[in-house]
C-alpha cells in the first residue's frame, strides 16, 4: 500500500465538478480529507491523504492534473520541539485533526505527525513556540 | 493541641528531615494512602506531602539592580532586550514585569497579536545564562550626572536579581468557555465559538493551595520550590480571597487564595521559568512552584488527601460575560471531569483543554519530595499566618 499527502488547488471552474470522488471510482484509491476550502465560483484548496496501489496513485494524480487541478506535495512538515514543549496542552484547543492530543492519565502532550493537516494553527497558539514548520529534503518530498 | 490524635511540630518534622527519616509523599500519592490506611494512621506515618504547579502566572516579575556605571546614574527608564522595566525606584534598581511586551511589538494591531518576546522571556533568558542588552535613561542630577547607559550583561554579572511575584499559585481558577459566535483569544488560551472548547489552568489535587485550603501551614516564611530554587512565601498575593463558597472538604469552589512569593533569581533555572506568548493576549511567564505541606495532625492529612473528583470549579463565559465583569456560572465541574478530556455543558460534550502542565507539576512535587527525603530541603515555619 502506498500513501501520500497531496495539496490540490482547484481553479474556479473545476471547483464545481465532482473530481476527487473519481479517485475512488476510477482508480481504487482511498482519500482522507485533511483540510478543504471549496466554495462555488472560487478557487478551491484541499489537502488529501491518498492511499492505494502506487500505479493507481500515479494514474489518479495524472487524472487530476488533466482536469486542470494543480497538484503539489507538502514540502514542509510541522515539528514539535520536545525540549521547548512544557506539556501544557494549549495547542489541543486549536488542532483540528487531534494530531496534537493528550495521553491520559499521564497528561502528556503527544504529536501524531500522520494526522497533521499542516494547518499551522498550533505554531502561534503554543505559548512556548515549541511547534514549527520545517522543510523536508527534496528526497522526502518525492 | 489536645484536639488531635496526632500532633507533630515543625521542629520535630525538620529533625526527621535532617536525619533522613522523614516520610514524604506527593499530593497524588497521599490520596490512596489515606484511603487504605485511614486519616489518622496515614497522618501518623506521613510527615510531609509535596505539591506542585506549573502554569502561566502573569503577576510575576523580578527586582533587578543593574549595577552602577561611571559617571554615576540614577535610572528613570530601563530596558532589557528592549523590554521596559519600571525604574521608579533608586538608583539602578528596577522591576521587570513578566507581561511587559517588547517595545517594538505590534501588539494587537495585527490581530491576534503574537507577543513573541516580553518580560517573561527576558527572565527566562537571564536564568538560562544568556547575554541580555541593558539600556537605561536618566534626566541627570548633580549626584548622578550620567544620562544614558548601555551594556550587555549576563545574570551572573548583575549585582542583584530577585524574583518577586505579587500573585502566584491561584487556589482554583475558572474554567473558560466562549458562548459568542466569534473565536476569542484570551489569557485562558484560544476559545472557539459556540462553546467549542473549555480551558482550565490548575493542577487539581497536586495544586499547592488545594492541599491546605485554609492556609493553616502556609504563611510568611514558608519555604517553597520556586523556579527551580528554594524560595519563600512573603504574604498573601493580590486578589487573595478567603471568604468564598467551599466544598465539604474546605476547598474553594471558585478562584480564592493567592500567594506572594520571593526567591533568588540567580539560583533559578530556565526549565522552571518559561516565557509565554499567549496569542492575542500578551506575554507572560510560566512559573514552577511547589509547597511542602507538613502533616502536623490528621486535619492537615485530611486536606492533602483530597482528590480531583472532590475539587470543583465554575464554568465562566469569556465570550460575552467576562469582558463585562459578569461571572455567571454555566455549571460546576470537577477536576476529575476536566482531566478526563471532556465535560458536559447544556447536554453538549465539550472537549477540555489544560493550560497548566501536569507533567511539570508532577516533576516539581517529585523533586520536592526527593530533596526533603535527602535532607536538602527543610520546612520553613511560618512566622505569621494570614
Amino acid at each position: 500500500m502506498y500513501s501520500k499527502i497531496l495539496i490540490l488547488n482547484f481553479p474556479p471552474r473545476e471547483a464545481q465538478k465532482p473530481l476527487v470522488c473519481q479517485l475512488t471510482k476510477k482508480y481504487d484509491l482511498l482519500f482522507n480529507i485533511l483540510l478543504a476550502k471549496i466554495s462555488n465560483q472560487k478557487e478551491g484548496y484541499m489537502v488529501l491523504e491518498i492511499t492505494g496501489e502506487k500505479a493507481n496513485f500515479k494514474k489518479g494524480v495524472n487524472f487530476l492534473k488533466d482536469q486542470d487541478v494543480r497538484v503539489s506535495y507538502p514540502e514542509q512538515e510541522i515539528w514539535k520541539d520536545e525540549e521547548k514543549c512544557t506539556q501544557c496542552g494549549s495547542c489541543t484547543a486549536v488542532c483540528p485533526t487531534e494530531a496534537l492530543h493528550i495521553k491520559r492519565p499521564e497528561m502528556e502532550v503527544l504529536f501524531d505527525k500522520e494526522k497533521c493537516s499542516l494547518c499551522e494553527l498550533c505554531i502561534l497558539t503554543c505559548p512556548t513556540r515549541a511547534m514549527g514548520l520545517f522543510s523536508k529534503t527534496p528526497e522526502e518530498v518525492m | 493541641m489536645g484536639e488531635y490524635k496526632i500532633n507533630k511540630t515543625y521542629e520535630e518534622i525538620n529533625k526527621k528531615i535532617e536525619q533522613g527519616e522523614a516520610v514524604v509523599v506527593t499530593a497524588e500519592e497521599i490520596v490512596d494512602i489515606a484511603k487504605n490506611k485511614g486519616i489518622v494512621e496515614a497522618a501518623k506515618q506521613v510527615d510531609v506531602v509535596t505539591t506542585g504547579t506549573f502554569a502561566p502566572m502573569c503577576s510575576s516579575g523580578a527586582f533587578i539592580n543593574i549595577g552602577q556605571s561611571n559617571p554615576l546614574v540614577r535610572t528613570s527608564r530601563t530596558w532589557f532586550n528592549n523590554v521596559l522595566a519600571y525604574s521608579g525606584v533608586a538608583a539602578v534598581d528596577c522591576y521587570l514585569g513578566a507581561t511587559q511586551p517588547c517595545e517594538d511589538d505590534p501588539l494587537n494591531k495585527r490581530y491576534p497579536g503574537e507577543f513573541n518576546y516580553g518580560g517573561g522571556h527576558v527572565i527566562q533568558d537571564l536564568v538560562a545564562g544568556k547575554e541580555v542588552e541593558i539600556r537605561a535613561e536618566s534626566y541627570g542630577t548633580d549626584c548622578y550626572p550620567n544620562r544614558r547607559i548601555e551594556k550587555v550583561v549576563t545574570l551572573k554579572e548583575l549585582p542583584n536579581a530577585i524574583l518577586n511575584n505579587p500573585r502566584n499559585a491561584y487556589q482554583n481558577y475558572n474554567c473558560a468557555i466562549n458562548r459568542s459566535d466569534k473565536i476569542k483569544y484570551t489569557y485562558m488560551g484560544t476559545l472557539k465559538p459556540e462553546i467549542g472548547n473549555a480551558n482550565y489552568s490548575t493542577s487539581g489535587e497536586l495544586s499547592p493551595l488545594f492541599n491546605d485550603p485554609y492556609l493553616k501551614t502556609i504563611g510568611l516564611g514558608t519555604r517553597i520550590f520556586l523556579g527551580g530554587a528554594q524560595g519563600y512565601v512573603t504574604w498573601t498575593g493580590t486578589q487573595h480571597k478567603s471568604e468564598v463558597e467551599r466544598s465539604l472538604h474546605g476547598a474553594p469552589l471558585s478562584p480564592a487564595g493567592t500567594l506572594s512569593v520571593i526567591g533568588d533569581l540567580k539560583e533559578m533555572s530556565p526549565q522552571w521559568l518559561v516565557g509565554q506568548s499567549i496569542r492575542g493576549y500578551g506575554c507572560s511567564l510560566s512559573v514552577g512552584l511547589g509547597i511542602p505541606i507538613p502533616i502536623l495532625n490528621e486535619e492537615m492529612l485530611k486536606y492533602t488527601a483530597v482528590s480531583d473528583d472532590q475539587l470543583f470549579t465554575q464554568v465562566i463565559d469569556y465570550g460575552y460575560d467576562y469582558p463585562e465583569g459578569k461571572s455567571k456560572s454555566y455549571g460546576q465541574v470537577s477536576y476529575a471531569e476536566l482531566k478526563s478530556g471532556s465535560i458536559m455543558i447544556k447536554e453538549k460534550k465539550i472537549p477540555t483543554v489544560p493550560l497548566s502542565s501536569m507533567v511539570k507539576a508532577r516533576k516539581i512535587a517529585d523533586i520536592l519530595k526527593k530533596s526533603i527525603q535527602k535532607g536538602k530541603f527543610l520546612l520553613g515555619k511560618p512566622q505569621h499566618l494570614f
